[in-house]
């Protein structure tokens, strides 16, 4: 009895002696550790944002670049704009879109991926493939495939026999607004497969060992125990996949660039042609911060699913 | 440890009762085999699909990259197979006729430098984060979460401004400075993850043999971070090659450009496309960049279980 009070006693010993000794230069090195992220942090993205606030209240443009304030003006001509309207549903239109098709095939994907298989590594590559590689060059890439006479994806309808002539992907309003859902989709599937793999893989082995000696089949097993252990980390998915699809431009820049006649237009890629091509800061600045809100929402839901969940 | 007892024992006492009937053993066994092989088949189904899906753009951008001319821009010939012989002309031309290579160049400085930047400033955050004890700890790492999360769409405008002061403006520079906004607070969040793996006796017993806290992380706890540290360069180094919107607003010179915003900017002028030399960039960039992140993959998978909102 002794020997072990001793022995706890040396190891509290042990353990607090250095801690005590050293307890203010950890706190002093906590601060000095983190001061530059925080300067970072604050200089080029907080003073920034405040920077976009105070612009989109001014008159700021390239050619006139000093802050003079005009209150909601600026505000006011774009809640006007019909081009507003049109880019705000677009924009809630292909993120929406995008992430229902996004949730249901990283999940297939996912399953299989978590299996074991020949051949696992081949799929694992391609899967990744369209994560790994820049937009911008994959939106190149789509740019051909989906070419107004020598889209190869025309090519394979003909040759099928379904349609006679092009399809013009990219010059009709319904099937460019398809397009880049399509292209952005493909795009955003491997992250959120990734993320689901995480979430599948954190499944205690026990309660998939349980569920398979109660005689569960794989329908009621995936209903009863993998979809309702594995929802808050696609809801994690999924919200991560919309914030890269409402604030990105990248894939409309090079597609589309909004048309035909504003149809794929969404705030990330307006808000571009406006403030950097058309030079209106100002205006530029207000409709970016339209995104601010979105943004919000989905960054709390994610810290709420994140705290409550249980298997991440 | 209970519940694994218990399954053990239920599993032996189905085996059981399938021992004393033979008819039911055998069907069964042939119900499972028909199961296993049904379920293998709709498994590579759906792995073929999603190969041809994934992969299929990039296989074509292959293909493409070698065609000449007259086979390309022919309205019937079959996009997948050579109906001409095939050419190098088009990577010829990429190499040594356009800027391809100082892209490549500066892509590669650019996402060095912004590594570094990102490990010098993030490791030791992320240490604070993971092992100081301090009051605002949580909602810091929580900010920083945050700050993660927000695109650069809503930032490029006033960016521009703050890049034009700083007489950055269409130099590559601006990309060394800005682009660790969007690197440093993922990493932190990786590295918060990486950190809380590594056991606290370990630098305990390090400061215990006589080594200051600075000491303990620069000389034990880096060193030990290293495997997480690997991936964190690997996705800083991805996440700056890939970036295009700082980069579309901030530079228009083309020797300043980088891969991702210089190639689809300069290999289409106007009407002038330059397709097989397009496609042939998108190979040169899209294979070594996989290959990496599958090597990592695991890390990666880890690195966003272990997060550092998830206390």
């Amino acid at each position: 009895m002794t020997t072990a009070q001793t022995v706890a006693g040396d190891r509290i010993r042990q353990a607090a002696l250095p801690k005590r000794k050293l307890a203010d230069r950890d706190g002093l090195l906590a601060k000095l550790f983190l001061l530059p992220t925080v300067v970072y942090i604050i200089g080029l993205v907080a003073f920034p944002f405040v920077l976009a606030i105070l612009f989109s209240f001014s008159d700021v443009t390239t050619g006139n670049p000093s802050l003079d304030f005009v209150g909601l003006r600026q505000w006011r001509t774009i809640l006007g704009s019909s081009v507003f309207w049109t880019s705000f549903w677009n924009t809630l239109t292909f993120t929406g879109i995008s992430m229902a098709f996004v949730v249901l095939i990283s999940h297939v994907l996912a399953t299989v991926l978590v299996k074991d298989f020949k051949g696992k590594w081949i799929l694992r590559f391609c899967v990744l493939l369209p994560w790994t590689t820049p937009i911008s060059l994959a939106a190149v890439s789509w740019l051909w495939l989906l070419h107004s006479i020598f889209s190869p994806i025309d090519w394979v309808l003909r040759w099928v026999g379904l349609i006679e002539d092009n399809m013009y992907w990219l010059g009709r309003p319904l099937l460019a607004m398809a397009s880049i859902i399509a292209v952005n989709t493909w795009r955003i599937v491997p992250v959120a497969t990734v993320i689901v793999m995480a979430g599948l893989m954190a499944i205690p082995d026990d309660i998939n060992d349980a569920v398979e000696i109660d005689g569960a089949g794989s329908w009621r097993k995936l209903r009863e125990i993998t979809l309702p252990l594995t929802l808050p980390i696609t809801a994690v998915a999924a919200l991560f996949g919309a914030i890269l699809t409402f604030a990105d431009l990248t894939i409309i820049f090079i597609l589309t660039r909004g048309g035909p006649t504003q149809s794929t237009q969404t705030l990330s890629s307006w808000a571009y042609f406006k403030g950097i091509e058309g030079g209106d800061l100002a205006q530029g600045a207000a409709v970016a911060l339209f995104l601010f809100p979105l943004l919000l929402v989905a960054a709390i839901a994610i810290l709420r699913v994140v705290r409550r969940a249980e298997v991440m | 440890m209970a519940k694994d007892e218990g399954g053990r024992g239920q599993k032996f006492a189905g085996e059981r009762i399938d021992v004393t009937d033979k008819d039911e053993v055998t069907r069964r066994r042939r119900q499972n085999r028909r199961h296993a092989i049904r379920g293998r088949t709709i498994l590579y189904i759906i792995a073929i699909i999603a190969v041809l899906v994934s992969a299929g753009p990039f296989i074509w951008s292959t293909i493409t990259s070698f065609k000449a001319n007259p086979d390309l821009y022919t309205k019937v010939n079959n996009p997948f197979i050579f109906n001409s012989p095939p050419t190098l002309e088009h990577w010829r031309f990429l190499l040594s006729d356009t800027q391809f290579l100082t892209f490549a160049w500066n892509t590669l400085w650019v996402g060095l430098l912004v590594v570094a930047i990102t490990l010098l400033v993030g490791l030791p955050a992320a240490y604070a984060l993971a092992r100081l004890n301090m009051k605002w700890s949580g909602p810091l790492g929580i900010a920083i979460f945050f700050v993660y999360l927000i695109p650069a769409t809503l930032l490029f405008i006033p960016l521009t401004r703050v890049v034009g002061t700083l007489g950055l403006l269409n130099n590559t520079w601006s990309m060394v400075l800005i682009y660790p906004t969007i690197t440093i607070p993922v990493s932190v969040w990786l590295l918060v993850g990486f950190l809380k793996g590594i056991p606290k006796d370990i630098e305990e017993q390090a400061m215990v043999d006589g080594y200051s806290r600075l000491g303990a992380f620069v000389r034990v706890v880096v060193p030990l971070a290293f495997p997480g540290t690997v991936a964190v360069i690997v996705f800083a180094f991805t996440l700056s090659a890939h970036e295009f919107i700082y980069a579309l607003a901030f530079v228009s010179s083309t020797t300043e450009k980088t891969i991702s915003m210089g190639v689809p900017t300069e290999l289409i002028r106007g009407d002038v496309f330059f397709w097989q030399s397009l496609q042939a960039a998108v190979v040169f960039v899209a294979l070594p960049i996989a290959f990496v992140f599958n090597l990592l993959l695991g890390r990666f998978i880890s690195g966003f279980t272990m997060g550092a909102v998830k206390g």
